[in-house]
């Protein structure tokens, strides 16, 4: 063929994350903080209802924007946790993963051209699903001194007449990062004064260890200007099983359900009974899960103030990032040389963003045995490092 | 702290306690301190270990006997029971409610000898109206742990 591939597409980056997963996958022993899914098993009465609904033949589509049994139970679940009510009818869409939410969201408010507001370090989708909507991704440089939230002053300079919505990814990846109420309100404040739309993805809101998640659809006037994006990957360990949902207004949800009818019909069969039965009895899970990670990321947060390595404590999602800026390396060149001389797996900062430079992601994701073998390697390449400085 | 604490020492009584303290974010010696009054409280009763005895070659043969008894008066089950723990092989006696009343595990060597013990001494107990004794065959998960498989983590090294 000589006819040319799409430019758009050819000129997106593959993720930073992947490259670094090719070197990893050609070695042997590795230990690895690199996960970013849990790694509980999908608690067995979830699985037990997946299969039940395999064996009674369930196998056909659903309607496109889900089993309305579904949409009902993800209904009620916002209203118990956060108390905002999204009528299931047609306020609420299931898609496969937060992921697509994330891109049919996107495509479903830009034209082209519309600035994007993607505060960084975050998830690595963010910027080329942007781009691909033909929108401009406008990206704020998160300080590791805010803990990584996002502030009003730094949203009103990134604001222009073209801006159509703010994603705010909290609880974050790969911060850690959470925004608490009073932060939340006082960026709602200019969303609201600037008029603009936010994409609030939540994908990890069950896992947050200070005090309970609030979404910011949550406070007043928010709601209708909000796309909730939530899923069952992490709160319910079913990465999987891919299944996330959108809450949002019905005038952007009919948008959104457009584009997921051509595209993707409708989200698994399989993976939606199986989450019925998580949103219905499911939350003792959760509870158990976070209360096991939160344990870890105490832990952690400990063995890096023992090692004197600068970390914030993170009290959202299940990482960790530690400030790696006293060695003189990139992120990147610090991971690489941790993978080669101690075969411990962390994610280089800078492959989410510009701001995450200097800093890794440490999945805690994983047994408490697993952490602290990695973590005695990570405390030998420490000490050699700073003994040749 | 405490649930949380005894859940953790629940799972691995080996743990060390300075990753305890790290977990819980308190200090070892707070830790320390806790265990010792939960042991002098009796709320920690004792430190074991599961094994799992058929991956070795030493025999063990364990039962379950349902035992239906007559409660006696101003003692309940109390009494009997005591005289049925008393015996050093047998591991658990729990009072039960429904069709029987103690529920007894014992484990022996061999067979010949849970079926001495059950109509020798614990049939002939007086308070004891009749036994029914199942024999274990296969131990598949003990003490919420799974003991036929070993977890792999199958997940990709590195996921967004």
């Amino acid at each position: 063929m000589t006819k040319e591939l799409s430019n758009k597409v050819i000129n997106i980056k593959p993720s930073g994350i992947r490259k670094f997963f090719d070197i990893v996958s050609e070695m042997e022993d590795v230990i690895s903080l690199g996960v970013g899914e849990p790694d509980f098993d999908t608690p067995w009465h979830i699985r037990d209802e997946g299969i039940y609904a395999l064996e009674k033949g369930r196998t056909f589509y659903t309607s496109n924007s889900g089993l309305k049994d579904l949409r009902i139970e993800i209904s009620n679940y916002i209203k118990r946790t956060q108390n905002i009510d999204y009528n299931p009818d047609n306020e609420i869409i299931v898609t496969i993963g937060g992921s697509e939410a994330i891109d049919i969201g996107l495509r479903s408010l830009v034209n082209d051209g519309d600035e994007v507001i993607i505060p960084q370090p975050s998830y690595v989708s963010y910027e080329p699903c942007t781009i691909l909507a033909n929108a401009k991704p406008v990206i704020i440089n998160l300080k590791a001194e805010n803990e990584f939230r996002l502030k009003p002053n730094e949203l009103l300079n990134a604001i222009t007449d073209k801006t159509k919505l703010l994603i705010l990814p909290y609880p974050n990846n790969p911060t850690g990062a959470i925004m608490e109420k009073k932060d939340l309100e006082d960026i709602a404040q200019i969303i609201k004064e600037k008029d603009i739309y936010v994409m609030s993805d939540e994908i990890y809101s069950e896992l947050s260890y200070k005090e309970k998640h609030v979404s910011i659809a949550s406070i007043s006037s928010m709601k209708e200007r909000t796309i909730l994006i939530n899923g069952f990957s992490k709160s319910y360990a079913m990465t999987g099983w891919r299944l996330g949902y959108a809450c949002a207004p019905k005038e952007i949800i009919k948008q959104m359900t457009k584009i997921h009818q051509f595209a993707i019909m409708c989200a698994p069969t399989t993976s939606q009974y199986a989450a019925v039965e998580a949103l219905k009895n499911g939350d003792k899970d959760v509870e158990e899960m976070k209360r096991a990670y939160n344990q870890r990321r105490r832990f952690l947060i400990q063995s890096f103030k023992d090692l004197n390595i600068e970390c914030f404590e993170p009290y959202g999602a299940f990482y960790v990032f530690p400030c790696i800026k006293e060695f003189n390396m990139t992120s990147e060149e610090f991971a690489t040389r941790l993978l080669e001389e101690e075969k411990v797996a962390a994610i280089p900062g800078s492959a989410f963003g510009k701001s995450g430079e200097y800093h890794l992601r440490i999945s805690y994701a994983y047994s408490l045995e697993s952490l602290k073998i990695a973590m005695a390697r990570f405390k030998k390449f420490v000490d050699r490092l700073r003994a040749n400085m | 702290m405490r649930e949380e604490l005894l859940a953790i020492i629940e799972k691995n009584s080996r743990i060390d306690l300075k990753d305890v303290a790290k977990m819980l974010g308190k200090e070892e010696i707070d830790i320390v301190n806790e265990l010792a009054s939960l042991e002098k409280e009796g709320v920690i009763c004792g430190y074991h270990t599961l094994i799992d005895w058929e991956k070795t070659s030493i025999e063990k043969v364990t039962a379950l006997i349902e035992v239906r008894v007559t409660p006696q008066r101003g003692q309940g089950f109390d009494k009997i029971a005591e005289r049925i723990y008393n015996y050093p092989e047998v591991r658990s006696v729990y009072l039960i409610s429904g069709g029987y009343d103690l529920l007894v595990i014992i484990e022996e060597k061999t067979l010949r000898e849970i079926s001495n013990f059950v109509s020798d001494k614990l049939s002939t107990l007086d308070s004891v109206l009749s036994t029914a004794t199942h024999f274990i065959l296969k131990k598949y998960k003990d003490h919420g742990t799974i003991l036929t498989k070993k977890h792999d983590d199958e997940r990709e090294i590195i996921t967004p």
